[in-house]
C-alpha cells in the first residue's frame, strides 16, 4: 500500500495563520495514530511516577471516607455551619466541582456542532474530567442533607408516608437537573467509547484484557450502518447536552437567586455562574492536559494549539465573570435597598473582606495575562494561572455563599463561620477522590479518542472526484 | 453442498475512496446484502451501499416528547390532585415553576432513547458475529476497509462474486464462515 506522503500531511487539512501550531503534527497515519494512543494503556509498564501519585491520591480518597463515616456518624454539627451560615464548605464545594464538570460538556457537545477539530484530542479526558467531576459535586447536597440514609426522599416515588416532593423548590430543580446531567454525561461518554473499546479488544493479547474490553464494546464492528446510526445518536447527544449544560448552573443559580437573601437575589446569576463554571471548567482541562501531555509523550495530539484555544476560552469566559461581579456592585448600588447595599460594603471591607479582594486579584487581574501570547505558549505559565483561577473560583463561591450569609438583615442574628478541620478533610478528600479516578482513567481506557483523531487524518479524506459523486 | 456455509465474501481496503467506489459499483451491479466496515464514520460508505436514513432522530423526537409530558404531568398531578400545598397562595398549576424540571425530564429521555435506540437498531450487544472470522478483521478498527457482500445476497454466486471484488481496487479477497 502506499501511503501519502508525509511532509504537508495535516497541513492539507487546515489553513494556519502565522506561529499557529496545528491540531496535530504532521506525519501521523490511521495505524501511528492508533498505535500510540493503544500503547499508553496496552503496552507501557506502570511507573513509578503514576503509583507514587496514585497513591498520594488514593490516601486522600480514603480521608474522604474516614471524614464521610464520622460525618455520618456524629452529624453535621462536626462542621463549621451553624445560624445564620447553614450554607458552608459543602455548598461551595457542590457549586465549585460542578462548574468543573462544565468545561468537559462544552468541549464535546458545543464544539463539535460547531464543529471545532481541535476538540477531538481533548473531549475524552474532558468528558471523564466532568464524570469525576460531578461525582465529587454529587456527594455534598447528600451529606449535606444531616440524613444522608433519607436522600432517596428527595425524588419522587408513591410512600407510605403519603407526601411528595415539593417540584415549586429550586433545591429540588437541582435534584432534577444534576442528576440528568450525570446521566446525559456518562452516556456521552460511554458511546463515544464504543468504538475505540473495539479497537482496544482487537489490539489486546492479554485473555482478560480482551474479554473485558470485548464485553465493554458489545460487539461493535465499525459497519457502516451502525456509523450512521452511531453518528446520528452522537449529534443529538450533543444536540440535547449543549442546553442542558447551559440550564445545569443556571438551576444551581436559582438555589442563590430565587431567595431574597441580599447579594444572592439578582437577575445576573445565570449566565454569571454559568461563565463562571466554563472558566473554571477550562482551568482543570488545562491543569490536567499540560502534565498528561508532558509525561504521556503526546504533544503531537494535544498540541500548542489546544493548550492556546483553552486559554483563549478561559480569557472570554473570564471577562465575562468580571463584568458579572461589576453588575453585582452595580445592582447593589442602584437598588437603593440599603440591606444590599450594606451586603457589598460588607463583602469588601467587612471581617472577610481578604476573600473578595483576593478572588478580584485571582479571576480578573492574574488571568488578563492571557492576553500575552508568550503566556499562553508557555505550558510552566498556563498552569500556574490556570491554579490561580480554580483557587479564585472557590473563593468567588465562597464569598457567594458564606460571605452574604454571615450578615443578613437584623444585626442581632449576625453570625460568622469558621470552618473547622472535618470541612477541609471533605473538600480535600474530594480531590483525592477526583484525582485517583482520573489516575486510573488514563491508564485504563483511551484517553484520546482514537476514531475522531483518525478522521483528522488526509488520510481518512476522501478524494474530491470520489465525494463529488451525486 | 459439501462445503461449510459462507456468511459471504469480503474485500480488504486501504483507502477509504477504493471502499466507497467498490460499494457504489457493487451496488450499480445489483448486490443488495452487504456491508462496508470502515475505523471511523464514513458516511459516503453508508450511502452508496443504499443505507441513507436513519430512525434514530425519530425515535429520539418521541422520547423526548414523552419525557416531557410525564414529567410536566407528574408535578400538575402531585400539586393539583395528589398532593395539593398552597404555597404563598399561588395557584396549585403554578406553571412557570414547572418549567425545569419538564424541561430537565425532555433532556433524560431524549438522551436514553437516542442511546439505547441506535444500540438496539444497530443489534448490540452482539456476541457473536460472522464477519469476525476472517482473521484479517481486526484491522477494520484499526486502518483497513472491508466491503463484505453477504451469501444471502439474491445475486450473490461464490466464484462470481469473487471476481467482481478482485476487480476493484482490493487488495485482498477471501471468503468468510458463517
Amino acid at each position: 500500500m502506499d501511503q501519502l506522503p508525509e511532509t504537508n500531511a495535516t497541513t492539507t487539512l487546515e489553513r494556519l495563520l502565522p506561529g499557529q501550531s496545528p491540531v496535530l503534527t504532521p506525519g501521523h497515519t490511521l495505524e501511528t495514530v492508533t498505535d500510540k494512543i493503544v500503547s499508553i494503556v496496552l503496552r507501557r509498564p506502570v511507573t513509578l511516577g503514576w503509583v507514587g501519585g496514585f497513591v498520594l491520591f488514593f490516601g486522600l480518597m480514603n480521608l474522604l471516607l474516614f471524614a464521610m463515616s464520622y460525618l455520618f456518624y456524629r452529624g453535621v454539627g462536626i462542621w463549621g455551619i451553624n445560624i445564620p451560615v447553614g450554607w458552608g464548605f459543602a455548598i461551595v464545594n457542590f457549586v465549585w466541582w460542578i462548574g468543573i464538570g462544565h468545561a468537559g460538556t462544552l468541549i464535546s457537545a458545543i464544539l463539535l456542532l460547531l464543529k471545532q477539530g481541535w476538540r477531538n484530542s481533548i473531549n475524552r479526558f474532558a468528558e471523564a474530567m466532568t464524570l469525576f467531576a460531578v461525582a465529587c459535586a454529587g456527594l455534598f447536597p447528600v451529606m449535606h442533607t444531616g440524613r444522608p440514609w433519607l436522600a432517596y426522599w428527595l425524588f419522587p416515588y408513591p410512600n407510605t408516608m403519603g407526601v411528595w416532593p415539593q417540584f415549586r423548590s429550586p433545591l429540588l430543580w437541582d435534584v432534577f437537573a444534576v442528576s440528568t446531567y450525570a446521566t446525559i454525561s456518562a452516556l456521552f461518554w460511554f458511546v463515544g467509547l464504543i468504538p475505540d473499546l473495539a479497537t482496544f479488544r482487537d489490539t489486546a493479547k492479554d485473555r482478560v484484557a480482551k474479554v473485558i474490553y470485548g464485553l465493554l464494546a458489545m460487539g461493535w464492528r465499525g459497519s457502516a450502518r451502525h456509523w450512521k446510526r452511531y453518528e446520528s445518536a452522537y449529534l443529538l447527544l450533543a444536540g440535547l447536552a449543549t442546553p442542558l449544560v447551559l440550564s445545569v448552573h443556571t438551576v444551581v443559580s436559582f438555589d442563590f437567586a430565587v431567595s431574597i437573601v441580599p447579594g444572592w437575589h439578582t437577575t445576573v446569576f445565570p449566565p454569571y455562574f454559568v461563565a463562571g463554571a466554563i472558566y473554571s471548567g477550562f482551568a482543570m482541562v488545562l491543569v490536567l492536559a499540560i502534565p498528561i501531555r508532558y509525561f504521556y509523550g503526546v504533544q503531537d495530539m494535544i498540541t500548542m494549539r489546544h493548550l492556546d484555544n483553552a486559554a483563549k476560552v478561559m480569557l472570554g469566559t473570564g471577562l465575562i465573570v468580571a463584568y458579572g461581579y461589576i453588575m453585582d456592585a452595580f445592582y447593589a448600588y442602584y437598588s437603593g435597598s440599603f440591606y444590599e447595599m450594606f451586603m457589598f460594603k460588607n463583602r469588601m471591607f467587612g471581617p472577610m473582606g481578604w476573600a473578595y479582594w483576593c478572588l478580584i486579584l485571582f479571576n480578573i487581574l492574574i488571568p488578563q495575562a492571557l492576553w500575552i501570547r508568550k503566556v499562553r505558549m508557555n505550558p510552566a505559565m498556563l498552569f500556574v494561572t490556570s491554579l490561580i483561577v480554580l483557587l479564585g473560583m472557590w473563593l468567588e463561591r465562597f464569598v457567594i455563599v458564606v460571605v452574604s450569609l454571615h450578615r443578613d438583615f437584623l444585626p442581632s442574628s449576625w453570625g460568622s463561620y469558621v470552618a473547622t478541620r472535618w470541612d477541609y478533610a471533605v473538600f480535600v478528600g474530594t480531590l483525592g477522590l477526583f484525582f485517583c479516578a482520573m489516575f486510573l482513567f488514563v491508564r485504563l481506557m483511551p484517553m484520546i479518542t482514537i476514531f475522531e483523531m483518525r478522521t483528522l487524518l488526509p488520510q481518512a479524506k476522501l478524494s474530491e472526484e470520489v465525494a463529488a459523486h451525486d | 453442498m459439501t462445503e461449510q456455509p459462507l456468511h459471504g465474501v469480503i474485500a480488504e481496503f486501504t483507502t477509504p475512496d477504493g471502499l466507497v467506489l467498490a460499494c457504489r459499483k457493487a451496488r450499480a451491479a445489483g448486490y443488495r446484502r452487504m456491508d462496508a466496515y470502515s475505523p471511523f464514520p464514513l458516511e459516503a460508505a453508508a450511502d452508496a451501499i443504499g443505507f441513507k436514513k436513519t430512525r434514530v432522530p425519530l425515535l429520539a423526537l418521541m422520547g423526548g416528547i414523552l419525557g416531557g409530558l410525564s414529567g410536566f404531568l407528574l408535578q400538575y398531578w402531585v400539586h393539583v390532585w395528589a398532593y395539593p400545598l398552597n404555597i404563598g397562595g399561588r395557584p396549585l398549576n403554578s406553571w412557570p415553576s414547572f418549567v425545569i424540571i419538564t424541561f430537565e425530564m425532555t433532556i433524560l429521555f431524549a438522551g436514553i432513547t437516542a442511546v439505547v435506540g441506535m444500540l438496539v437498531l444497530n443489534g448490540l450487544p452482539q456476541p457473536y458475529h460472522p464477519v469476525f472470522n476472517h482473521p484479517r478483521f481486526t484491522a477494520a478498527s484499526r486502518d483497513r476497509f472491508f466491503l463484505c457482500i453477504e451469501a444471502v445476497d439474491p445475486k450473490f454466486n461464490r466464484e462470481e462474486t469473487k471476481r467482481f471484488l478482485q476487480a476493484t481496487d482490493a487488495v485482498d479477497v477471501a471468503e468468510v464462515a458463517d
